[in-house]
Parts: C-alpha cells; structure tokens; sequence
C-alpha cells in the first residue's frame, strides 16, 4: 500500500481539527546563504501565520527574503549553500524542519503546494501539460496514465482553460502567458493542499490577465478552503485579495496588519513609503514618491534597524537597536521604535 | 512531425549536390594529367592518350562531367571505374562495412561511457569523483590518437595477453568477429568520449538548474525522479546532436586507427587512393561518407524533433 502523508507524520491527521495550532506558522526562521564572498543573511527572523481560508500577502521588494522564506517552507532550498540556523516552520503544529527528508517529500505538493513566476520556464517544455499534470496523480496517488488524463482534463476546466480535452495534450510553449499561470494553478491544486503558495503568480503576465489570476486563485481558495501566501512586490494586487499582510525589509517582518489598516494607515515607515510611492491619478503632474537610497546589503547589513539608512522618522537608537515587533494593536504589529509617530502621520 | 520531415529531406538534397559538386572539382584541380601518369616514365602516344581522354570524357567541361557522373551513382549506383578499369565499388565493397563496424562501435561506447561518466560526474559536482572523471577527460583529448592507439595496443593487446594467456583484445585484423573492434573502437572514440562526457556533465548540470526542476521538486516527487525524467530528458537534446554528428567524424577520422590496427577499411583506402592520384576513387568514396554525413544528420535533426517539442511545432 502506498504511504500517504498521515502515516509518516502521525500529528498530522487528513483534514482534522486544528486544536490551537494554525495551520501554518513560520516561526523566528533564519536563512543564510554561506557564499564565498560571506554569509548572506536572506531571512532574520520572520514570523507569520496562515490558516485556513486566509489569505497572507507577503509584500516586500526584491531581496527582501519574502521568496526565500516560502522556499523554506517547500523545503526546496538548495542546501547547502543555504542554511536553516534557527526558526521552526510548523504545519498543523508539528515542525517541517525537524521531519526526515521523506516525511517532508509527502508534505511538498500534496499538502503544501506552490506556483511559480514565470510559468513558461516552471513548466518542463518537453512533456505535455496533461502530462505534468497527471504526474501528480500517477505518482502520488498511483493512478493509470488513462485516469490521470482525465483528473489534468478537470482541473484545466477547474481552472476554466477553454477546450480542455483537446489542450490535455499540448505543450507549455503552445499557451498563453495566461493560460500558463493556469496550467501552473492547476498543477498546484491537483491534490486539494492545505496551503498554496503563489510567488509572484502575475508578475509575468499582463494587466488584463493579472485580474483574471488573481480572480481564479482567489475563487479557488473560497471553494477548497486553503491558506493562501501570496507573494507580491505589488500593493495593487493584494488589496482586493488578502486578509492580511506582512510587509518584509531586509529578511525581516517590519508591518504584520489587516490589509484594510495598512492601507487606511500604516505603522512602519517602510510600508508607508510604499504606499506613497504608488502613481496616484489625482496627482498628477507632481514628482512621483520614492524611498530614497538602495536596499540593504545582505552581505553587510545595517546596524539597528536595518531600514535606519532610508528612514525619514530615524532617530539615534535606530542606529543602535533593533526594534522588536511592537504589537500595535490585537492584529497589528510594526518593528519601528516610532510607530506611534508613522501612525499618527507626524514627520520628524 | 511529417512535415517537419519532408522539408528536411528536401533541404538535404541541395546539400548532396553542393558536397559533391565540391569534392568533385578539387579532386579534378588536383595537379597532374592522370592519363600521362597512366604511362609512366614513358611519353604518350598522343592518338592513344586522346582516345582515353575520350573515353573518361575528360575533354569534357567539368560540369558535364559531374553530371555523367552523378547520374550514374544516382540513376545507377555506378561509381565509375578508376583508370586501370576496376570499378570503383568493387574497389569500396567490403571495405566500408569494416568502417562501419568501427564506427559503431565507437559510437556506442561514446554514448554509454561518455553519457554515463557525464552523468556521474554532474550528479557528484564538486566531489572528487567529479574532479577524477574531468582530469581524465583532459588527459584523453590532449594525448593523440597516434599515442593512445599504440600504448593500449601494447597494453591491452600484447601484454595482457601475456600476462593472462587469454586474447581478449586482438592487436590487427578483423579474424576474431566483432572482438576485434573492441579495441580500435576505444582508441577511435577516445577524444569523442572525454568531449562528451564534459558536454554531459555541463548540460544535466545546466538543466538541473532550471526552473521546472525547482517546480518538480515542489511536487513532492522523489530526486530520482526528477534528474531521471525531469532533467535527463532535457540535458539528452544537445548530447543527441552531438552523437550523431560524431559519426561522420568517426568514420572519416578512421585513417589512423585502421592503420594501427591494420584494418582494411575505407580510411586506409582513402589514404591510399589519394596518395596514387586514383581520382575515381577518391570521389566515390567521399560521396559516399557525403551521403552517410547526411543520413546521420538527417537522423539526428529527426530525434531532435522527437525530444523537444518546441523544434517539432515551429
């Protein structure tokens, strides 16, 4: 009989209760990348939560860790040269880091799935979509090449991919950008997990056909229910789709809020800098916001708080300090020593 | 696919005619009259000499000869005679098989133990397996063949057979069956099998760095799986382009390795019908490695077609 995933990881029983545990929880998690040049420090200590038929947007630019932390939690790192220091990434309470490499196998794609940004190379370009599809159900689930066809000819309907049954058998090349994401979403779902991860589902894509991904994952997430990550550099994209956000800077968490407060007033300096630097229609004609200096060096971070270098509210213990996440109110946090000032809109 | 087909076939044929027509002309603007040398040391009757410049339709324009003679290995299979009045594929026949029969074997072993050492190595990056296996690499494509042809004769040929007693590896010839290309086959093949061993190392661990590889992983399936049908699948596409041009190298490269092996194949022929000016052969021979260069490559642009599918649509 063909082990499935409750048998290795006996806390974790299909689709049981909870108990206290949310269903994902990323805990003080540390990545650092031992490269010749030095130790890049790409996560410090992030720390979020994801439960079911939520919707965590995990917003932050390039470099920011957002990508590396959901890697950590696929556990497809290459390691090394990453390295896991410190931090627990615990699923329905029980912690991925500490399971063995098979364990851990039974969890990836069937438990907690996750699409990728550009769907034209995350797809193998010699292999037919319904192919790759299939695979899922041929391998984890045992199924007959026949059977497995036909789950690919549901989920690309599921993922509303017009003529579906003739499509089963084209390749990646032969779809649209769009159509891609979709072969990507469908990929992910096939096996209904807990959780999925988008990272940067809709960065590739066109505006039109971002709306319409953004649209499809969302409506998914109501239907089967699961925790959704969604990774952006993109405040447009999450506002209509997530719960939640955290904001992160250099590896770190700065904002964790409602996405309706971040957006009504932020707490962290950082995120208030981006949401100024969006292009505003009843602005224009004036210069456009943008954080002035560059991102951090991983390699060589700053002193304090990391973000102290561009901060308009940097006072001399930013220098000095790091600064804890504040909890700024039952759901809210801020890692800034003068959230109180960024809330209230006061600049120094 | 079957269209795909047909236009490379079509292309092929200006390709033969161009190869041809080429060897053709050089061999012809080769210095020397062939039919003075016909009589030695000895000055030519003029009336003799033009009557056999007739009868080879040597006054004939160049093109005009290209043609009688392209028509008749096309339309005939006739390879014309050279000027002692042998035909010129009596001269070839059974001497192309034992070049094929080398190059075969050569060729399966640079795809098993080039792919298989590639392979290895790529999945040990960095290890000292994988250093072993590049220095050795380095160590066959910088000795020549001349060098490698010989010591393994002495070495697997005469001395193991002294040490053991047992003729595992025959020195020359072709009495011992396909024993007997064992050796000249690894000789021939030696410098193919260190490129393709590094070219399979770089292109599974090129592939293994791709995208799709990282989304296979996120499936939950197992390594194996995805280096064996996610990577190797891709990372085979330029080895196969790679082999199948090796072919007509093998075959034409032989020259040295029938030699030291004294094998009577089409290389040593060659060797020898240049070095005698019988043009005809020289010509028939060419053509015919022509057309093996071009069956190999034909077959190769086909597979291509096969594995990626994105050549296939285009």
């Amino acid at each position: 009989m063909k082990k499935t995933s409750a048998d290795v990881l006996p806390g974790l029983s299909e689709g049981g209760a909870l108990g206290d545990h949310p269903l994902l929880a990323v805990d003080n998690l540390h990545v650092e990348f031992r490269t010749r040049a030095g130790i890049v420090r790409a996560v410090n200590g992030v720390n979020y939560t994801v439960n079911s038929g939520e919707t965590l947007a995990v917003l932050g630019e390039s470099g920011s860790g957002k990508s590396v932390t959901a890697q950590a939690i696929m556990g497809i790192l290459d390691m090394p040269p990453a390295v896991i220091p410190k931090g627990e990434i615990r699923f329905k309470g029980t912690n991925l880091l500490q399971l063995s490499e098979e364990a851990r196998t039974q969890v990836r794609g069937q438990r907690i799935a996750m699409i990728f940004q550009d769907a034209l190379s995350a797809l193998n370009p010699v292999f037919t979509v319904g192919w790759q599809i299939s695979e899922m159900f041929r391998v984890h689930r045992g199924m007959s090449k026949a059977d497995g066809l036909k789950k690919a000819v549901e989920l690309m309907e599921r993922v509303r991919i017009p003529a579906a049954r003739q499509r089963v058998h084209d390749y990646p090349h032969q779809f649209s950008g769009g159509m891609r994401q979709r072969i990507m979403i469908a990929m992910s779902i096939a096996l209904d997990p807990e959780v999925l991860i988008a990272d940067e589902p809709t960065t590739a894509l066109d505006v039109t056909v971002q709306a319409q991904i953004m649209e499809l994952l969302a409506e998914l997430q109501r239907e089967s229910q699961m925790g959704l990550i969604l990774i952006t550099h993109d405040l447009g994209v999450v506002a209509d789709v997530a719960d939640k956000i955290a904001v992160m800077y250099a590896g770190r968490i700065v904002e964790n809020a409602p996405v309706h407060d971040i957006y009504k007033a932020p707490a962290h300096p950082y995120t208030k800098g981006l949401l100024e630097s969006i292009p505003r229609v009843d602005l224009k004609g004036h210069e456009l916001y943008a954080i002035k200096g560059l991102p951090p060096n991983l390699l060589d971070l700053p002193t304090g708080c990391a973000f102290h270098p561009r901060c308009p509210y940097r006072q001399d213990d930013c220098v000095t300090d790091t600064p804890p996440l504040h909890e700024v109110s039952g759901t809210r946090s801020s890692a800034c020593h003068y959230w109180r000032e960024v809330l209230d809109g006061e600049h120094q | 696919m079957g269209r795909y087909v047909i236009r490379r076939l079509i292309q092929a044929i200006p390709v033969l005619f161009g190869a041809t027509l080429l060897i053709f002309c050089i061999v012809f603007a080769l210095p020397g009259d062939p039919i003075a040398a016909l009589f030695g040391d000895k000055r030519p009757d003029p009336a003799i000499a033009e009557v056999l410049r007739e009868q080879y339709h040597l006054n004939d324009p160049l093109l005009l000869q290209y043609w009688y003679y392209i028509s008749g290995v096309l339309f005939r299979g006739d390879f014309g005679v050279n000027f002692a009045d042998v035909p010129v594929s009596q001269i070839m026949a059974g001497k192309f098989q034992v070049t094929l029969n080398l190059a075969l074997t050569a060729l399966v072993m640079e795809a098993v133990i080039g792919v298989g050492l590639g392979l290895w190595a790529a999945l040990r990056r960095g290890k000292a397996t994988d250093t072993m296996i590049l220095a050795s690499t380095l160590l066959f494509i910088s000795v020549p063949t001349l060098v490698t042809g010989f010591v393994l004769q002495l070495l697997l040929g005469v001395k193991l057979k002294q040490w053991t007693g047992a003729d595992i590896f025959p020195v020359a010839g072709t009495f011992a069956g396909w024993r007997s290309y064992l050796l000249p086959g690894f000789v021939l093949a030696g410098t193919s099998i260190a490129y393709l061993t590094r070219l399979t190392r770089t292109s599974l661990a090129e592939t293994l760095r791709a995208d799709y590889i990282r989304t296979a992983t996120a499936k939950g399936l197992s390594r194996r799986r995805v280096v064996g049908r996610h990577g190797l699948r891709n990372a085979l596409i330029p080895l196969v382009t790679f082999l199948g041009a090796d072919l007509g190298n093998l075959m034409g490269g032989a020259v040295i390795t029938e030699t030291i092996f004294n094998l009577q194949g089409i290389g040593n022929q060659l060797f020898q019908s240049v070095y005698l000016r019988e043009q005809p052969v020289v010509v028939g021979i060419v053509t015919i490695l022509v057309l093996i260069y071009i069956l190999a490559n034909l077959v190769v642009d086909m597979l291509y077609a096969l594995l990626d599918p994105r050549i296939r649509y285009e």
